[in-house]
């Protein structure tokens, strides 16, 4: 038995991502900026009217965060568009499947479910870490998270964002970016700067 | 910007009401899920047969819904790829218990929202299986893609998997002509001008009056390169030469589509056909079925492309099959 966590229900999910969402909503110019530097200037923008329409599900219509995580899922694959809409939904429709029932969660169980996350993340976009995307973010958080001795959502929280830090001098190799090429270099991904606020998101909330 | 449009906004469900309006009895349209459905869907017995994509290719693929042909298909925004709650709506729309296929361009976007509306249609005990076409050989990474882009083989995959759904072939051998065809099909096209996005109200790219854009893809996207504007003689190699280098064409009797990009006049493209045709069979290639004119388009983009496709009988039977679609129609 690790960790104990917050106990699981869909309010504690709608709480993480309703705090992502404000993130995302603080930060959209960025994201877009970003975007604008080394992709096609919209992931702001999109992610903005995603994680807007996320936040507005109730989580007390939801017999439980699985069933939660579930709607923001298609919600978010419905809304956001291009390749982002297909990858965010296809962490938390992973995450959804891999949540034991509602209760109380250890450690191990929230390590199953976000390795399964970032697992479809990576199977999804094909990319693996050092291609200049989201997994250069997440897998770094799920180790971390794996690897902590105490607060594991804050050591994932940290590694997630060292590894959106990394991948500014990166060159893509995967999405829009890579056919920058070498002129990709120098800027941070926008989905590893996202992914880096959905797990900080999750350490303010879920702990 | 000159349309005829009412708002930048509204063009897709717009076009969505007329199809419905034009096709009463052989389509139905799902508004909300901007899906495109034949009416009798779904048909006992057979598989579904899915494919859409970015609206502003027409009639690719709303005009490809019909007997022999799509069951269905998914309209996204102008070039931006449907999302997987409206492929799901599709597959619901067409599922007869017998398997569906997707039918999808090689484009990012399209690829991942496919991929995840075949997911779920699997979650829910649909059993999908998904062909990717990537026949444009005029660049191996584009703006918009991982890899080759699927352009005009779509169209004969389209009629060849719909043709064999209709006869009741199973979602296996459905698939395995479509990849078959996939593979044998190869594509390039070139640009005289740019078209314009309406929510962008501008065109995508400049180019000057004596220059063309050779490689382009359908959503505006460069090619290979820039060159001067020439004969149409000229022109008809530029497209073949690439085309012919990347794959055998000869002893196996082809399928042409000399395809306009939804500006130019079948005048010219016909033109275009005539050249093509005799440097084809000069260089042995024997073309035994074709097809002239507007299919696989970019808004008002013009210019044309060349698809080969290499055949056999059995693909040939499936071609020559009764179609009847709004963009295809011929047979009984």
């Amino acid at each position: 038995m690790g960790t104990l966590m917050r106990p699981l229900d869909a309010f504690a999910v709608a709480d993480w991502l309703r705090a992502f969402a404000a993130d995302v909503a603080a930060n959209e110019a960025l994201l877009t900026d970003l975007d604008r530097q080394i992709g096609d200037a919209d992931h702001g923008a999109n992610m903005n009217r995603g994680m807007r329409a996320v936040a507005a599900l109730d989580p007390a219509e939801f017999p439980d965060a699985r069933a939660f995580t579930k709607k923001a899922a298609m919600t978010l694959v419905s809304t956001v568009g291009g390749a982002s809409g297909p990858l965010y939904g296809t962490l938390l429709l992973r995450l959804a499947a891999a949540l034991p029932p509602d209760g109380p969660i250890d450690r191990d169980a929230w390590s199953v479910a976000l390795r399964a996350a970032v697992d479809g993340v990576r199977q999804r976009g094909r990319a693996e870490p050092g291609d200049k995307t989201m997994v250069d973010a997440l897998q770094p958080a799920s180790e971390a998270f794996d690897a902590a001795q105490d607060d594991p959502w804050g050591a994932a929280a940290r590694a997630a964002d060292a590894g959106r830090e990394a991948t500014t001098p990166l060159v893509a190799h995967k999405g829009r970016a890579s056919y920058l090429g070498e002129r990709s270099a120098g800027h941070a991904d926008p989905g590893a700067t996202s992914a880096a606020m959905l797990i900080r998101a999750a350490a303010g909330t879920l702990s | 910007m000159k349309k005829l449009i009412n708002d930048p906004d509204r063009v897709v469900s717009d076009a969505l009401r007329g199809i419905e309006a034009a096709h009463p009895g052989t389509l139905r349209v799902d508004h909300g899920n901007r899906v495109v459905v034949r009416a009798d869907a779904p048909v006992t017995g057979k598989v579904g047969v899915v494919s859409g994509g970015g609206s502003g290719h027409e009639p690719l693929h709303s005009g490809f819904v019909g007997r022999g042909m799509l069951d269905a298909a998914c309209c996204g925004e102008v070039f931006t790829s449907p999302t997987p709650d409206q492929i799901l709506a599709a597959d619901h729309a067409v599922d007869a218990g017998s398997g569906i296929l997707h039918i999808v361009k090689n484009y990012t976007g399209d690829v991942m929202n496919f991929e995840m509306a075949a997911e779920l249609a699997g979650a829910e005990g649909i059993e999908v299986a998904s062909v990717v076409t990537a026949d444009d050989v005029a660049v191996a990474d584009s703006l918009f893609t991982a890899g080759r882009r699927g352009v005009g083989v779509t169209l004969v995959v389209e009629k060849i998997a719909g043709a064999a759904a209709e006869q009741g072939r199973d979602l296996t051998a459905v698939t395995e002509l479509a990849r078959r065809v996939a593979d044998g099909g190869r594509s390039m096209g070139l640009a005289l001008t740019s078209c314009t996005v309406p929510a962008a109200g501008k065109p995508t790219f400049d180019l000057a009056d004596d220059e063309i854009e050779l490689g382009i893809g359908i959503h505006g996207e460069p090619g290979r390169e820039r060159q001067r504007i020439a004969p149409a003689h000229e022109l008809a190699g530029r497209l073949l030469e690439p085309v012919l280098a990347d794959l055998d064409f000869t002893g196996a009797p082809v399928i042409a589509l000399c395809n306009g990009m939804g500006g130019t006049p079948l005048l010219e493209l016909y033109g275009m056909y005539a050249e093509m045709f005799e440097r084809l069979t000069s260089a042995g290639i024997r073309v035994v079925r074709s097809l002239v004119g507007n299919y696989v388009t970019s808004l008002e983009m013009a210019g044309c492309s060349i698809t080969l496709v290499r055949a056999d009988d059995e693909i040939i039977r499936l071609w020559d099959a009764p179609v009847n679609t709004p963009g295809l129609r011929w047979g009984r």
